[in-house]
């Protein structure tokens, strides 16, 4: 088998994701083609719903928002080797955090109820990752696995806590008291009147601080570092002596955390209340999120603006073309994860030949180039 | 209780049990091919629609069918792409079919049927009735063995059966056929089955082929079987309950067929204690929904046993380096 020279680093982090891209975009062209609907009409649809004007915008920094938290969650775990595939089961018992800190808290100025707030989420998001990260670490039960199963347990509790628990009573539908006014999250709309009243709100700022968090935490500390070594080759992170199972309990429960911040945004910053199914499947987004961002919070806040700029354009896709529902976005969704995670295999050794052509020869006493994707 | 009450609890777990059993024993060929399959949902979610749709226009049970399983066949075909031949990471690539699954099956359902993702109302010949068995009436009056029969055994439809047919027959051919040995080998060490001039890309796909028509089968059982039409998202996490179960049984026939038939059996009573007190205790249904899932994480702790899955499972092989 004749080695690939990698590719350039501008190609794997910029090409091939568009590639990839393109190609899931094309694809869900054929299928609206396929039933009769013209492609370039609903993507003329998808793009003016979510640019369209500062109304339009707002909503998709609003899904942004919980698309970045999503996707650093599923970054961070990834650097250390780890798949954290329940971020929507972290995300959703967060809220029940948020809430019980920011009812009691609810008359007081926001701005003493978001940090606080902020850490109850962090706090019961992290300990939902924290526990199969435990598991996994000392254990060695598969961390995927218990994620997913932690997903549905976690929807088990919030039905029980929200119908049994926290729904007042004379309350007909499932959800929790409101936040009063002064406790709830100020919009963006408030000091930019472009946005109007959409959901857009400071949860946004924490997003951007998060992400440039992660990229100091994941590239310019000892313990980043360290994560990076326990997921490129664990072996030899416990042969430098690093304990494996303490990075895997902390980065998990910083996965949790980051996950969490959805309820923030959902809980304190839209809603004002504990609803049921808030999450709506972002945890499940932010992998597409953190697959397209190549893991880098740079990658991670456009691809976090793609998928909102997607969902907020495929909200308004129905209105715009009756009989195309916002369901496509979810394929095109699994199309880039498919594209971009799964089947990446498919251009990587075709690029890698191309660039092969117009790079010098390795010279004979040189390494040799390391081998295409291998493991 | 009495003997009704149970005999229709427990009549109520076979059902309950059957899509499980046939997507446990779909994933069970997968990951004991090296192949993990968190894509069991999407398989059978597509299946159901596939199966539906067709069933509904062509208004035949055996056509619905068909394409219920050849939509399976043919997602797994794409799984088998990406995680096979091009050695992708198979657990995304489960959660992409998940994921196309859910998306296609409600848009293309708003799109062809226009009814918000449901499929028409299946008549009684586009779906699978329940057959009495022999001698199921003649034998209902005997007290119990005879209800028993008539009651449990009889009157469920053809997929039911198949489901509780499959299980002896996977058994033999994991155990006792030459493809079984092979399949095992290959989950375990790819490298000595290749060696011995065996190809794993191919038994590879051969498992991967077997999970996508179990698959198939247990999404006709929603649709066109046990429902009577498609609705969005009909099969609600039933193939990450399989998954459960599969982990719960060690990745073994007979077992799987014991751990679906338990979920399936809380799946029965979390509908029976809706809201009934025992022993003076209200016990919430949402933990009963969830049991499956803790029972399996605490086997996968092992606190009860030791779950440990094929050593090659998850990896892709590469056959030089």
């Amino acid at each position: 088998m004749s080695t690939l020279r990698p590719l350039p680093r501008w190609a794997d982090i910029l090409l091939l994701p568009i590639i990839n891209l393109a190609l899931a975009f094309i694809v869900s062209g054929i299928v609206v083609f396929s039933i009769g609907q013209n492609p370039l009409a609903a993507l003329e649809a998808i793009v003016g719903g979510a640019f369209g004007n500062g109304y339009n915008f707002g909503y998709t920094l609003y899904y942004s928002t919980n698309f970045i938290f999503t996707g650093l969650a599923v970054a961070v775990a990834a650097h250390a080797g780890l798949f954290n595939i329940g971020g929507n089961g972290q995300a959703y018992i967060a809220g029940l955090g948020v809430i019980l800190v920011a009812l009691p808290m609810q008359f007081m100025p926001w701005w003493l109820t978001f940090p606080v707030a902020i850490l109850a989420g962090a706090a019961v998001g992290g300990f939902w990752a924290f526990i199969p990260g435990w598991l996994q670490a000392k254990r060695g039960s598969h961390v995927v696995i218990t994620t997913i199963m932690f997903n549905f347990i976690a929807a088990a509790i919030m039905v029980y806590m929200v119908v049994n628990v926290l729904k007042p009573d004379g309350v007909m539908a499932p959800e929790s008291a409101m936040i009063a006014p002064e406790g709830r999250m100020p919009k963006l709309g408030a000091f930019i009147p472009w946005f109007k009243n959409t959901d857009v709100n400071f949860t946004l700022l924490l997003a951007l601080a998060c992400l440039v968090g992660v990229y100091i935490l994941i590239w310019h500390t000892r313990f980043g570092y360290a994560m990076r070594a326990l997921g490129h080759n664990p072996t030899a992170s416990n042969y430098a002596g690093m304990s494996n199972s303490r990075i895997i309990m902390i980065v998990m429960t910083l996965s949790g955390a980051l996950a969490g911040m959805v309820a923030v945004n959902q809980v304190v910053g839209v809603q004002y209340r504990l609803v049921l199914d808030y999450v709506a499947d972002a945890g499940f987004v932010g992998i597409a999120v953190a697959l397209m961002g190549r893991n880098h919070p740079v990658g991670i806040l456009f691809a976090a603006l793609l998928f909102g700029a997607l969902y907020q354009g495929g909200n308004e896709l129905q209105y715009v073309i009756p009989g195309l529902s916002k369901e496509m976005v979810v394929v095109i969704q699994a199309l880039v994860i498919l594209f971009t995670g799964a089947m990446e295999g498919m251009f990587r050794p075709g690029l890698q030949r191309m660039f092969g052509l117009f790079a010098p020869a390795p010279k004979p006493d040189a390494p040799p180039a390391v081998a295409a994707k291998e493991s | 209780m009495d003997l009704v009450i149970i005999l229709s609890t427990l009549d109520a777990t076979i059902r309950l049990s059957t899509p499980l059993l046939l997507a446990c024993l779909a994933g069970l060929y997968s990951e004991r091919a090296g192949v993990f399959d968190i894509g069991l949902e999407g398989k059978m979610l597509a299946a159901a629609f596939g199966a539906a749709a067709v069933a509904a226009v062509t208004n035949n049970v055996w056509l619905g069918l068909l394409a219920g399983v050849g939509v399976s066949l043919s997602t797994s075909a794409l799984q088998g792409a990406a995680a096979i031949t091009l050695k992708g990471n198979q657990l995304i690539a489960g959660v992409a079919i998940n994921m196309l699954a859910a998306g296609l099956t409600t848009f293309l359902g708003i799109q062809w049927f226009a009814q918000g993702g449901r499929t028409p109302a299946l008549t009684p010949d586009s779906r699978f009735g329940n057959m009495t068995l022999p001698f199921a009436d003649e034998l209902a009056g005997v007290p119990v063995l005879g209800q028993i029969y008539s009651e449990l055994i009889s009157g469920h439809n053809l997929l039911v059966y198949i489901a509780f047919l499959a299980v002896p027959i996977t058994w033999f051919v994991l155990y006792r056929t030459r493809f079984g040995l092979r399949l095992r080998a290959v989950g375990e060490n790819p490298k000595a089955v290749d060696t011995a001039g065996i190809s794993v890309i191919a038994l590879r796909y051969q498992a991967v082929l077997i999970t996508g028509l179990l698959c198939g089968l247990a999404g006709a059982f929603f649709s066109i079987a046990q429902g009577s039409g498609f609705g969005n998202n009909m099969t609600a996490g039933k193939g990450f309950i399989a998954l459960a179960a599969l982990i719960f049984a060690k990745w073994k026939p007979v077992p799987a067929m014991f751990t679906c038939l338990l979920f399936g059996f809380l799946d029965a009573l979390q509908i029976r204690l809706q809201n009934t007190d025992i022993f003076g205790v209200t016990v919430p249904v949402q933990a009963i929904q969830a049991l499956p899932y803790i029972l399996t994480v605490v086997l996968l702790a092992g606190f009860i046993g030791k779950a440990v899955g094929p050593k090659a499972g998850g990896v892709a092989y590469t056959k030089e380096r």
